[in-house]
């Protein structure tokens, strides 16, 4: 995307997650009551946050990879079992892909 | 849905009012931190300082966020990248159904509405009282929406200056990043379903599709699972009144950003 592209869509989805969180202050709560609107919408955002992770991890380009961010996902799973905050995972997991890397060894 | 007792008039003041404001500065300390790790990954995806900025300030709810920058370092479209961050912010419009009968109508729901995220949901709703509740609300959304957006800008200055992200392992960082805002979302067998099922079909269809759609396309597994009743093969989804949120178990301090 252009530098243009990039900031049409910027204004587009923030102008999208704005509307949906004021839709959800003015529609009458019983619309959004509904078991199985509140079932997808949780499963909709595990759906798409696990997928994110594997075309972060797995991928580059059109391509499928294993490389150093494999090792640097399982050792943000460790810290996250171990309930280590989000920045410490996720500077964990810098650090891994980044010393495997400087090593010559992913 | 969250149903959250209406304020009465005349109500005492909450004496946990001081309770309150620590619990919410907490949160908002934690969240804004992690708003330097938003900043470095969405430079590193390719976006300016100022664009980067702008996602915090206008769209200010995080995993839309990360989900809009990592379409884009993928090599997404526009509306892939737009369409992958409205789905992802589709709960804030349950958060902002269970807050309603909270607030007082008129200009100011504008900006209850921009502040509408996880924390200052999940803060609002682990309270008692109504006044505490409305509260935690303000305190947390307000935090949050100050630190994540002061913080969002020091990353994007350190990752501008850092250079290439492979060298620092930010690509890396970036798939710890969802998986952070993953794990509390993972209780209960029909989310972990739901989740290989999506791990599945983006990685088959990534050679395939245009980037940013294998993403997109994984939010099908959702709508095929979630739309049936729970049965005894799945397992009980987790209360709905959870929303996507995970208040109860992981503390608002392990929330997702907005």
């Amino acid at each position: 995307m252009s530098g243009a592209v990039v900031w049409v869509a910027i204004l587009a989805a923030s102008a999208v997650c704005f509307a949906t969180k004021l839709a959800g202050h003015r529609v009458p709560e019983h619309w959004l009551a509904h078991p199985r609107v509140a079932r997808i919408s949780a499963l909709v955002t595990a759906a798409l946050l696990a997928a994110l992770v594997a075309v972060q991890t797995f991928t580059r380009g059109q391509a499928l990879v294993v490389d150093a961010r494999l090792a640097a996902l399982a050792a943000a799973a460790v810290a996250l079992a171990l309930r280590a905050p989000f920045v410490v995972v996720v500077v964990l997991a810098a650090v891994v892909a980044a010393v495997l890397r400087a090593a010559g060894l992913a | 849905m969250p149903t959250l007792p209406r304020s009465r008039p005349g109500a005492p003041a909450d004496p946990d009012r001081r309770a309150v404001a620590r619990q919410a500065l907490s949160v908002s300390a934690a969240t804004g931190l992690y708003g330097v790790s938003f900043g470095a990954l969405a430079v590193a995806a390719g976006l300016d300082v100022w664009q980067t900025v702008a996602l915090s300030l206008l769209m200010f709810t995080g995993g839309s966020q990360f989900a809009f920058v990592g379409v884009v370092g993928a090599g997404g479209g526009a509306a892939a990248a737009v369409g992958t961050a409205a789905l992802l912010g589709a709960r804030n419009a349950l958060y902002g159904a269970a807050m309603a009968p909270l607030l007082r109508r008129g200009l100011r729901r504008l900006a209850a509405a921009q502040v509408t995220i996880d924390e200052s949901v999940a803060v609002a709703t682990a309270q008692r009282r109504p006044a505490a509740a409305r509260a935690g609300f303000w305190w947390t959304g307000l935090g949050v929406f100050a630190l994540w957006n002061a913080f969002t800008l020091v990353g994007a200055l350190v990752g501008d200056a850092l250079g290439d992200p492979q060298r620092w392992g930010l690509d890396a960082a970036a798939a710890a990043a969802f998986l952070g805002l993953l794990w509390p979302r993972l209780a209960g067998r029909a989310a972990q379903a739901v989740a290989a099922g999506a791990v599945v079909v983006a990685l088959l269809l990534t050679p395939v599709a245009p980037a940013g759609v294998p993403v997109l396309a994984a939010a099908v597994v959702a709508v095929v699972v979630g739309w049936r009743e729970p049965g005894p093969r799945l397992g009980r989804v987790p209360d709905p009144s959870g929303g996507g949120r995970d208040a109860p178990d992981g503390g608002p301090a392990r929330e997702e950003a907005s």
